[in-house]
């Protein structure tokens, strides 16, 4: 059955950005309305496939078929389950309202938002493809618009941060690239539902030319193994390959900052989620405490490096850190039970899994809200260095509330989405791997530490005359920072609405 | 035999040249017209063979052949198989752009198009070549317009230098390459240098052995194999702009077609005897052309370079041997043909607005010429290998088809994948983007209609082909599939 509703949930954008070529530059306003309009079409559409998902169903829903590169056996195959959904849902929610909060770009209004629509066709494609060939196709290609995005609208040290961006990424691609080939040979196709089949319990012994060096199957999956791992942690990204991140976000403009910490850092996770697991199952088990550790490492350091900031911006971007790192602690918590294990740790296993999915959407929510925030407060101050911030709350009471509540969602408050996703990690993981989850713990107390500096730093202490001038949040900046408390509020008090869908997703996984 | 298309394919721009040299001296618009025209009417007979071609019968068609001399068995016998019509297409774009982009020349302006012309017919008549005597014909036919073009309307400080080094290396890869075609001419059981023939003739794997590395390394260093790659950046850099484009873009792919017509399909045993130097040789180039370009200071030196190690590329393809590699490798002649002649043509275009091709001391030229820019973006893309593009899909079963035969060099010049990117992205951002220097005019012209309907042009092929590899996929494989019958045949 060929249902087209993903493909244009995926072309959409793609259109609207070749319209947008062709509009003048001079008129800024039409462009802005119209990358605006046109990117409410794939959340329309996206909406739609939500209601219309049908969660109590295996596999893989709204597929669809067509020809791409026949000669090697690769196809536009696209299809989504409960997995990837909410993480559809996220890219489209959040591609409006960074567009929106881009309104106030002046230069180039017609390339930034072309480029803008772009980036959000290369994010869904990874999220819904079912080729691999396709899936690093889409992988590959939202890198141009980021980096553009970054190099011409960031700020001073912007060459230096793409640059770093764009090569660090695909030189962690790289050996995914050799490793997609290495699975392309040997099971004869891309399709990624054969290769879920052939690929794991591959054992023939008549593709020793294919395999370097006379290695046996099962190095040559654990060497594969690692290709995906890195090109998927330089992603996420997971201690120590994150250094590219706080640069990207510290120079990238507001809309980029909340697309890269919002959409694609999920890419990362999801790789993990999609490919990694199911792919290499033994290896996986075999090293899911290596990928712990790491994300502990990450979970703490990245804390402490936030906690360690001046610049608000470098701040929420370390945060970052910390946050994907309970994601890959979650992910970790499944890969070390696998299929094989009793029914006490897979019931751990499937709760951490299921919190993992839950704050890549959350956190996808409250860093896109960070960052647009810290945008905000950079467009009046012109200044994001903490010293020199201080005692806005009594200038801004409006951005102040706003910005509070963000910080409590990243603070994982009870009662709002953090608490729910990174309480079922926790209790997930605890059983499965206790050391790290409590060390994950004791970062959580850094979390709390770093956020109570920057609301400290920000709105509290001594009113500085030099802001006392400082203009409150217009009706367009409070319009986009409401739907994200609304959904991180609904979230926090009532998660079973997403909740249901990943967990029947997740229950099947096993 | 129905009309002879490829001689009319291959003789009007020869008929152009002629007229544009005796008849339209005088009157430079004109001459710019004949050209024009005649690339235009190759360009649409070109498409007319690739949609004509039939794909169910395959093999050699659109067969011309009129005995030349009977007694050395030489005749004049033309015909093309999927990968000849591919390279003919790539011919009539590039010809057709080289003509666009060049529109300015005032200087002897009757002679230069004259000579495109010429050089237009010598590429044409090697890609339909089923002489191995008529493939030198035309090969040499070539030898004398490319050293004029390049010492008359070179650049001022290169020229005599890049011009001589590229012509003598360019001689010595034929004459090594012509050693090796009388060699099996002998060999062959009967006297014949009909290439079809000669596919058949059976030669002892000794001969095989023996004469390949000539065959192959002659045609080879036209295509700029290493250690002999020296001259196609100082040569290219040297060139005109729309000589960079035609020697870059299409000379280059003679080059290495002609490896493969003649030194591959006539001896497979040589080539699977041989084959592991050349993947050692390729992935040299692939590694040390882009490492190469990455700390060029001239603009041009950088695709010049960049040409190399994409060379490179093709001929690991060609060594592998089989149905991935070839089929990757006949890919990345078009893609690569493609891509590099719209890298000149907008090398050229800053250079004529500019007047230097330092890169240190260009900047902001986006702002002046943001077609060129796009242009040169997605040329980047297409280079760096960015999936989407004609390089992804070229280079990917290339890759897929050297795991084969070879893990290693597909480990080792996957990694030029990122220095490509690190050297096309510095090179981007130092040229386009910035500040515009203070020495230069912030009001330049912009580059004209005719500029932007090359780039255009170019850009849309690269960009299609990548998106719908299927257009051209199936032209090339019904090539692939003769070639590994005879290299299993062998």
């Amino acid at each position: 059955m060929e249902n087209t509703m993903l493909i244009w949930i995926l072309l959409s954008p793609i259109l609207a950005a070749i319209v947008i070529l062709f509009l003048s530059e001079e008129n800024k306003k039409l462009l802005r309305l119209v990358a605006l309009g046109a990117s409410l079409i794939p959340l329309i559409l996206s909406i739609i496939v939500w209601v219309q998902f049908d969660p109590s169903k295996a596999g893989f829903q709204f597929e669809f078929t067509a020809p791409w590169f026949q000669a090697i056996n690769s196809n536009f195959h696209f299809g989504i389950d409960g997995i990837s959904l909410p993480m559809v849902l996220l890219t489209t929610i959040l591609t409006p309202l960074a567009i929106w909060a881009s309104f106030s770009v002046k230069d180039n209004v017609k390339a930034f938002m072309a480029l803008f629509l772009f980036l959000e066709t290369g994010a869904l494609g990874v999220f819904i493809s079912l080729d691999l060939l396709v899936f690093f196709l889409f992988w590959e290609i939202g890198l141009v618009p980021m980096y553009f995005l970054i190099n011409q609208w960031g700020g001073n040290n912007r060459n230096y941060a793409a640059l770093k961006f764009i090569l660090i990424t695909m030189g962690g691609s790289l050996g995914l690239l050799l490793s997609i080939q290495i699975i392309g040979l040997t099971t004869g196709t891309f399709d990624l539902i054969e290769i879920y089949q052939l690929w794991p319990s591959l054992t023939l012994a008549g593709l020793q030319k294919i395999l370097p060096f006379g290695l046996s199957i099962t190095t040559v999956k654990t060497i594969a193994f690692w290709a995906f791992v890195v090109a998927f942690a330089v992603k996420v990204p997971i201690w120590p390959v994150h250094t590219w991140l706080p640069d990207a976000h510290t120079e990238a403009p507001t809309a980029g900052s909340m697309i890269l910490a919002g959409v694609l850092l999920k890419l990362g996770a999801y790789g993990f989620i999609r490919l990694v697991i199911p792919l290499f199952p033994q290896q996986a088990q075999q090293f899911a405490t290596v990928l712990a550790v790491l994300a502990t490492a990450a979970i703490i350091f990245g804390a402490l490096s936030a906690f360690g900031q001046r610049d608000l911006k470098r701040l929420v971007a370390y945060s970052s850190i910390n946050h994907m790192g309970f994601v890959v602690l979650g992910i970790a918590a499944m890969a070390y039970v696998g299929t094989s294990a009793e029914g006490a740790l897979t019931q751990s296993a499937t709760i951490a899994m299921n919190g993992a999915i839950l704050q890549m959407f959350n956190h996808g929510l409250s860093s896109a809200g960070m960052f647009f925030l810290v945008g905000v407060i950079y467009d009046r101050a012109h200044t994001r260095q903490l010293d020199e911030l201080g005692g806005l709350w009594a200038v801004l009471p409006k951005y102040g509330s706003t910005f509070v509540f963000m910080s409590m969602a990243s603070l994982g408050l009870p009662g709002l989405n953090g608490f729910v996703s990174e309480f079922l990690i926790v209790r997930g993981a605890w059983h499965i791997f206790p050391l790290a989850t409590a060390l994950g713990m004791i970062g959580l107390f850094f979390t709390g530490a770093y956020v109570l500096k920057a609301i400290a730093g920000l709105l509290h202490g001594p009113r500085n005359e030099r802001w006392i001038n400082l203009s409150e949040m217009n009706l367009r900046e409070i319009a986009i920072a409401a739907p994200l408390m609304v959904l991180i509020l609904s979230i926090g008090v009532w998660p079973s609405w997403i909740l249901d869908m990943i967990n029947r997703a997740v229950s099947l996984f096993f | 035999m129905g009309f002879p298309i490829l001689s009319v394919m291959i003789f009007v721009p020869f008929i152009a040249g002629l007229v544009i040299l005796f008849g339209t001296r005088q009157k430079p618009e004109l001459s710019k017209q004949v050209a024009l025209a005649a690339s235009i009417i190759v360009l649409l007979m070109t498409f007319a063979l690739w949609a004509s071609y039939s794909l169910d019968q395959a093999g050699y068609q659109f067969i011309e052949y009129i005995p030349w001399l009977p007694d050395l068995g030489i005749a004049y016998h033309l015909g093309v198989d999927g990968l000849g019509i591919a390279m003919l297409v790539l011919t009539g774009l590039v010809v057709f752009t080289g003509v666009m982009v060049s529109w300015n020349i005032n200087n002897r302006p009757h002679e230069f198009f004259a000579y495109l012309m010429f050089l237009a017919t010598s590429v044409l008549g090697v890609f339909s070549s089923q002489d191995l005597f008529l493939l030198f014909f035309f090969l040499e036919l070539a030898v004398f317009p490319k050293y004029l073009m390049i010492v008359i309307w070179g650049s001022p400080q290169t020229r005599k230098y890049g011009g001589m080094k590229l012509t003598l290396f360019l001689f010595i890869g034929s004459v090594i390459a012509l050693v090796g075609a009388l060699a099996i001419y002998f060999a062959a059981p009967e006297r014949t240098f009909n290439l079809i023939l000669l596919e058949q003739a059976g030669f002892s794997p000794d001969v095989q052995r023996l004469w390949f590395p000539f065959l192959f390394l002659g045609f080879a260093i036209l295509g700029g194999i290493f250690p002999f790659h020296s001259w196609a950046p100082d040569g290219h850099v040297a060139a005109p702009t729309a000589i960079s484009m035609l020697l870059a873009g299409v000379e280059m792919k003679v080059g290495v077609f002609a490896a493969l017509r003649v030194a591959i399909m006539l001896l497979p045993q040589g080539a699977q005897y041989w084959a592991n130097w050349i993947l050692v040789l390729a992935t040299i180039n692939v590694i040390y052309g882009a490492f190469i370009a990455m700390i060029q200071k001239d603009f041009k030196y950088v695709i010049g370079f960049s040409s190399v190690s994409h060379m490179g590329l093709v001929l690991i393809g060609f060594a592998s041997l089989n149905a991935d590699g070839l089929m990757g490798a006949g890919l990345q002649m078009f893609s690569h043909g493609i891509m590099t002649a719209l890298f000149f043509s907008i090398v050229g275009m800053v250079y004529d607005r500019t007047h230097t091709r330092e890169i240190a001391s260009l900047g902001g030229m986006v702002k002046v010429m943001p077609w060129a820019a796009v242009g040169f973006i997605i040329g980047g893309l297409v280079s760096m290998g960015m999936p989407g593009f004609s390089g992804f899909v070229a280079e990917l079963p290339i890759y897929l088809g050297v795991w084969r035969v070879a893990p290693l060099v597909a480990i080792i010049s996957a990694l030029s994948i990122v220095i490509t990117a690190a050297y096309i992205l510095l090179t981007v951002r130092r040229v386009f983007f910035g500040e515009l220097p203070e020495n230069l005019d912030p009001n330049m012209p912009g580059i004209s209609i005719k500029d932007k309907i090359s780039i255009g042009l170019l850009s849309l092929f690269m960009i299609v082909i990548g998106i719908f590899p299927g257009l051209m996929v199936p032209l090339i494989e019904s090539s692939v599939n003769h070639i590994l019958t005879l290299l299993g045949g062998a």
